[in-house]
Parts: C-alpha cells; structure tokens; sequence
C-alpha cells in the first residue's frame, strides 16, 4: 500500500469507476430515506473510494485527504451531528428534536431534512474514520512508536 | 418436530456461530485467529437480532405509497440497532488491528507461546 | 437550559472531545483549557442534575422529542446523579495531575490523549445517565473503545495486555448485547421501566433464564467479579499513570453500577433476580479473600493496588446483592470511597514512579524522605482501605458489616472482617518499605536528591482526594443520609 504499483493499467482501470462509486455514495447518503442506505453505508462506500486510490497510488498520492485532513473531516462530520442537536436545543425542543428546526416545510419532511442533516455528518464523519484506520494500519516503520513509558 | 427446527434454522445458525466465535476466542493461540474468531461472534449476534424482526409475509422495511398496514413490513427497529452494532464491531476491530501491528513490529510474532517467551526476555 | 442538563452532560465531553485534537495542533494550552472547561461544566451539570433530583425527584429527558417507550430516555436520579458527579470530578482532577506527562508527550500524542479521555468521560457518563438498554450497550462499547486505546498507550507490555482485554471486554458487551436481544424478544421494548413493567407478567420463560444469564455474566466481566476478573491485573499494571488513577477510580464501578441498575430496577419484580443476586453473593465473598491474598503475594505496587481493586469490588458485590437497607448503603458508599481511595493511591504510586522510575516495592525505599507529602497521601489511603476510623473506609465497612448482620449472614460478616486483616498486611507492609527500611549505600554519583516532591499539578489532586478520604470518614452521616438513602429507594417511591 506504500509504493505505488506502477502499472498504467490499473492507474487508468481505477479512474474509470472512482467517479460513478462517489455518485453512487452519494446517492446511498441521500436516498437512506426511501431506500437501503444511509451514513454509515455512504461513508463506506466514499472511503473505499479513497482506498482504492491509495491502494493503486501509494501512499505519496493521498488524494487530498492526508491523515490531517482525515482527522478534520472525521471531527467536522461528527460535530455536524452534534451540531445539529444544538441546534435543536436552541430553538426550544429537546436535543435532536427535528421538529422544531425553523424550515418552511410539513412536519414530516422537517424530520426527514434533519435525519438527511445528520446522515451527512455521519458519512463524512465515516469516510475520516475509515481513511484514517487505513493509514494507521499500512503506515511505514518510520511513523513514531511511542514505546517509552 | 423437522418443521420446527427448519423454521428456526437462523437460530441454530446463530448459536452455532457464536459458540465457535467464543471458542476461537478463548481457545486459538494465535492473536489474528482470535481476532477473526471475536468477528464471527458478532455477526452471530447480529444475525440472531436481524431474525427476531422477521414477520412472516412481511417485506422490507421501506414505505411504499399505498400500503399502510403494520404487518405488511418487518420491524426496522432491530435492524437499525444492528447497524449500529456493525459500526461498533467495525470499531473495535480497528482499534484491536492497531494494537495487534504494534506488537508484531515490536516483538516479530503474533503467536502466543512465541510472544509469551519474547516478553519474559 | 436548566431543564437540558441531563443531555449536556453527555454532549459537553463528546463534543470538546471531537475539537480538542484540532486545536492541539495548533495551541496545545487551548486544548487543555478546553478540556479542563468541558470536565468542569460535566461537574456542574450533575451537581445541579443531582441537587434537582433530590430536591423534585427524577429527571427525565426525553432524546428527539419521542415519549417513551418509543424514545431514548435519559434519567438522573439520585443514584445516577451522585455517579454522574463522581465521575466528573475524579476525571476533573486526573486532568489536572495529567499536566506533567502532556508535556512531556509530543503535540499530537497529548491532543489524541486528551481526546480519548474526554470520550472516555463520555462513554462511562453515558452509561450513567441513560434509561435504555441498548443505549447502555452503545456507551460501554464507546468507553471501552477509549479505555482500550488510552490503556495501550503505555510501554509495549501494555498493548499485549489490552490486547487480551479487549477479547474479554468484547466477549462481555456482546454478552450483553445478546441478553438485550432476548429481553427484546420477550418485552418488545427496550426502555428499563417498560421492561420492568412487562416483565412482570412473563413468569418463567427458558428465554428470561437465557436473558438474565448473558446480561449479568457481560456485566460481570466488565466489573471485574471473580472468577472473570482476569483482564484486569494485567491491564491495570501497564498502563500509564494518569489512565490507571481514573480507570481504576471509575471504570469497574460503573459496570457494577449497571449490573446494580438491571438487577434491581429492570429485573426487579421476578424471582429469578433473587436467585442471582444469592448467586452473586457467595461469588463476591470469594472475591473478597481471593483477591486480598492474591495481592499480599505481589511485588510489584500497581499489581499489588489491582488485586486489592478486585478485593474491593467484592464489597460492593457483596454489599449490593445482600439488599439490606444497610447493606446497600454500604456499598454505595464504598462505591464513593474506594473510587476516592484507589484513585489517590495510584495517582501517588505513579507518581513516585515519575521520580525513581518503578513500581516495585524496592522503588518506595527511603520514599518518606524523599517525597512526604506523597508517602503521606499513600498512608491515608491505606489506613482508610484497611478501615480504620475515622477515615471513610471504616464507614463504608461499618455499614456493609451491619448489612450483613441485618440479612443475618453471619459468613458474610465475618468474611468482611477477615479481609480487613489482610488488606492490613499489604498495605502495612507497602509503608513499613518506605518508611522503615533503608536505602542501600549508593556511590555518591548516583544517590537520588534528599527532597524531591512531584510538581503541584500532581500533588495537589493527590492531596484532594486524601483529604477527601478523611473528610467523607468525618461527615459520612450527611452524605449517606442526603444522597445515598435517596439513591437506593426504588423509582417512584
């Protein structure tokens, strides 16, 4: 996973399906209401985009996402979903009571965009995660052990 | 008696897993093994629930205009509990991953007996 | 705000535990600072949950607006309050002792472990405070996922070491989670009080057995009850020394305060607890000698303070299933004492370990000159574990010993005595060491300073909960009979 595997083939094989799997993601995300799907589900799917980059790439081709910005996304997610349920105590209702979010809309479809708020937190909150355990664990012998006390 | 034990094969499924995902843990010398045997274990788990939501002639838990009656559709709530169960197993098996590359970079084994002798040194 | 405070308290920790490590990168001061608001603010929400609580009685929130028993409910009665306010305040004081060892630690490895601690003060509050049972099983696996990562972040032995508590400690959750599962298929609810009310109708089931058999065993291993108390020697012995002063202090009593929530609220109109909590009894009461004698045969400090911890979880056992009024007093407040005893003690033992290196008995020689105010710290502890009035740990044995005599357990009375005697030979002779014996003739380049105490960041959360052990011993009276009688009614009464 460090060294690329040098082959033009499969350099050019991954760039066909990696944006149709982002799509894809993406759709599994928003479409958690009405079909199987969801955060956990798009954000999967999302890191297994960037894996496969990596796994082609190596390592020195992180696709934008080094382990910084990984970190970042994976708090950011979560605290769009924390954030969320702030928000909700500031407008008078009890914690992630979608019901009272200030949106024009019926009842139900304010539930449904608060749910689709928090799935995205929890997709990207997901991918971070994921693109992170995946570095951690194929990360060279020169990433600092800490064996001292 | 058949039609009992065929109409509860995902229970028996189930047991048989987790006995053998404990057994693995408890009983496999090798740290990867007991890793992959804490893996079976939970899927155990989570298929028993998926088949306690189980409603005969019930389809999947997603609204589809027209048909309003409850029976129509299985019980979502297991399911969404197992998906948080699968996030959680997915969880620990990272963290356990991290732990276990760390001991093989430190001591060259994961197996127990040759870990075992590599601490006392 | 005042009436969200049963979620802040969650959600304070969680949320500074998401930032802190991206603040660490920049200005490590800022993310302390930030951790050590978000632990206070965790005091301050279950002191005035706890006060509310006993003031009206319960509170409970409801998580999305959804009633129960449809909806998450979290409740804070005073039992859950006063663990609540526990919690906050020992992880308030560990943050404060952890100062020396941050800096000491590159940027990133103390912003990751300031992280771990918040989520780690997270999952255990969270336990705490929720009334459902599936919501239970999601914060034990979160604190145990932090306990994981912050025990292994010590020497190289620690990682083998958790590495083996982490198969325990997931065999127990998923122990759990599976008993959750059959009381599901039986109630069809899993809020606590629902399934206290519906249990009551089923009776004898094969599933209830299964039930109650894989809830208590997963809850008994992540309490640390012998025989299942394996784990814990060796995870407790490796770890650093800020980890160790707050996961022992806290860690296994919240799964005895969980086990104590389903046996006695969830289960509580069925027979079959009562045959458990007998079960339980005797078990405990082996717990008791066996981990005193176990611990008079170490050598090694934090080895020694682990077996004496399953010792006293024993107590607490013991205490909680006898159910005498006195007895559950007893063990509630031993719950308090011991996490205030323990936590003191291996707050000091890494500290001493900070100065000379070890943990071995011979690493204390000559430690009373060196650092008295530590060895002082370790000595008042000590006497409040072995149970000497009028430190807190005589009271909280006083009360289980009349427990036990209430419920006419005369076995039991005398195995609490018993194991006070040998709590005295460990720790009795953990002082003689450091007092009494002299240190070997060193070649005068390497003797060691004549006066050496730990920094003030380290010594005073040592000394809070010193005199925190002779306070509670003093005014005992006021805590049990303003929080503690409150605690073990049951709802609604």
């Amino acid at each position: 996973m460090r060294t690329p595997f040098g082959s033009s083939i499969l350099d050019a094989a991954c760039r066909l399906p990696v944006p149709f799997i982002i799509l894809f993601a993406v759709y599994v995300v928003i479409h958690g209401h009405h079909s199987p799907g969801g955060g956990f589900q798009g954000g999967a799917i999302l890191a297994a985009t960037l894996i496969l980059i990596r796994m082609v790439r190596g390592e020195d081709d992180p696709w934008g996402l080094d382990r910084t910005r990984a970190a970042i996304l994976a708090s950011c997610g979560v605290g769009l979903y924390a954030g969320i349920g702030l928000l909700t105590l500031v407008f008078g209702g009890n914690y992630l009571d979608y019901s009272v979010l200030p949106l024009p809309l019926v009842p139900e479809k304010v539930r449904f965009m608060g749910t689709l708020g928090i799935e995205i937190g929890v997709a990207l909150g997901v991918t971070g995660v994921l693109v992170l355990i995946f570095d951690a664990l194929t990360a060279g012998e020169t990433q600092e052990s800490d064996d001292g006390k | 008696m058949g039609s009992e034990f065929l109409g509860m094969v995902n229970y028996w499924l189930s047991a048989i897993l987790l006995l053998l995902g404990l057994h693995g843990m408890l009983m496999r010398r090798n740290l990867i093994k007991k890793l992959m045997a804490m893996n079976v274990m939970q899927v155990a788990v989570i298929m028993f629930f998926i088949s306690l939501a189980m409603k005969t002639g019930g389809t999947a838990p997603i609204e589809q205009p027209g048909i309003t009656e409850v029976d129509a559709y299985i019980n979502p709530l297991p399911h969404a509990l197992m998906l948080t169960a699968i996030v959680v197993g997915v969880s620990t098996t990272g963290v356990a991953l991290a732990l276990l590359i760390r001991i093989y970079r430190y001591y060259g084994t994961l197996e127990e007996s040759e870990l075992l002798e590599r601490m006392q040194e | 705000m005042s009436q969200h405070v049963p979620v802040l308290i969650v959600i304070i920790p969680l949320v500074a535990a998401l930032f802190v490590p991206l603040i660490a990168l920049r200005t490590m001061a800022w993310a302390r600072a930030l951790t050590f608001l978000a632990l206070l603010g965790v005091v301050a929400c279950s002191g005035a949950a706890l006060t509310r609580a006993l003031a009206t009685g319960p509170l409970h929130y409801e998580l999305g607006g959804w009633a129960p028993p449809w909806g998450i409910v979290y409740v804070l009665d005073p039992l859950s309050g006063g663990m609540a306010l526990l919690i906050g305040i020992v992880a308030a004081l560990v943050a404060v002792y952890t100062q020396p060892y941050l800096k000491s630690w590159s940027t990133s490895r103390a912003g990751i472990f300031l992280s771990l601690f918040l989520l780690l003060v997270t999952g255990l509050l969270g336990i705490v405070v929720t009334g459902d049972l599936f919501n239970l099983y999601v914060f034990l696996e979160i604190s145990s996922l932090a306990g994981y990562a912050l025990l292994a972040s010590g020497s190289i032995h620690s990682a083998v070491a958790t590495f083996r508590y982490l198969i325990v400690g997931t065999i127990a959750a998923t122990f759990y989670l599976l008993g959750v599962g059959y009381l599901y298929a039986l109630t069809g609810s899993l809020n606590m009080a629902d399934v206290a009310i519906r249990l009551s109708d089923i009776g004898h089931s094969g599933a209830f057995a299964v039930a109650i058999t894989f809830i208590v065993v997963g809850l008994s291993i992540k309490a640390a009850l012998f025989p299942l108390h394996g784990w814990l020697p060796d995870a407790y012995t490796y770890a650093p020394a800020p980890v160790i002063g707050f996961i022992s202090a806290v860690m296994a009593k919240v799964g005895a305060y969980a086990l104590f929530r389903v046996l006695y609220f969830v289960l509580r109109p069925t027979e079959a607890a009562s045959q458990v909590l007998t079960g339980l009894s005797w078990v405990a009461a082996i717990a008791i000698l066996a981990g005193s004698l176990l611990a008079i045969a170490q050598r090694d400090v934090r080895r020694m303070l682990a077996y004496s911890s399953i010792s006293q979880m024993g107590y607490i056992f013991l205490g909680l299933a006898l159910g005498t009024p006195s007895a559950l007093k007893g063990a509630l407040l031993h719950v308090l004492n011991h996490a205030i005893m323990k936590g003191c003690l291996f707050l000091a033992a890494g500290g001493v370990q900070w100065r000379t290196g070890g943990y071995r008995l011979e690493d204390f020689i000559g430690m009373s000159r060196r650092m008295p105010l530590t060895m002082a710290a370790i000595v008042l502890a000590a006497i409040s574990m072995i149970g000497l009035p009028p430190t807190a740990g005589f009271f909280s044995k006083w009360y289980l010993v009349q427990g036990a005599i209430e419920a006419h357990a005369w076995v039991f009375a005398a195995v609490f005595i018993a194991s006070s005697l040998l709590n005295a030979v460990y720790f009795f002779r953990l002082i003689e060491w450091a007092y009494l014996r002299q240190p070997k003739p060193q070649p005068s380049l390497s003797s060691p300073p004549l006066y050496q105490e730990l920094p003030m960041q380290m010594l005073l959360p040592i000394w809070v909960l010193a005199t925190s052990v002779l306070l509670l011993g003093l005014f005992n009276q006021s805590v049990v009979n303003g929080i503690i009688q409150y605690a073990i009614q049951p709802e609604g009464s």
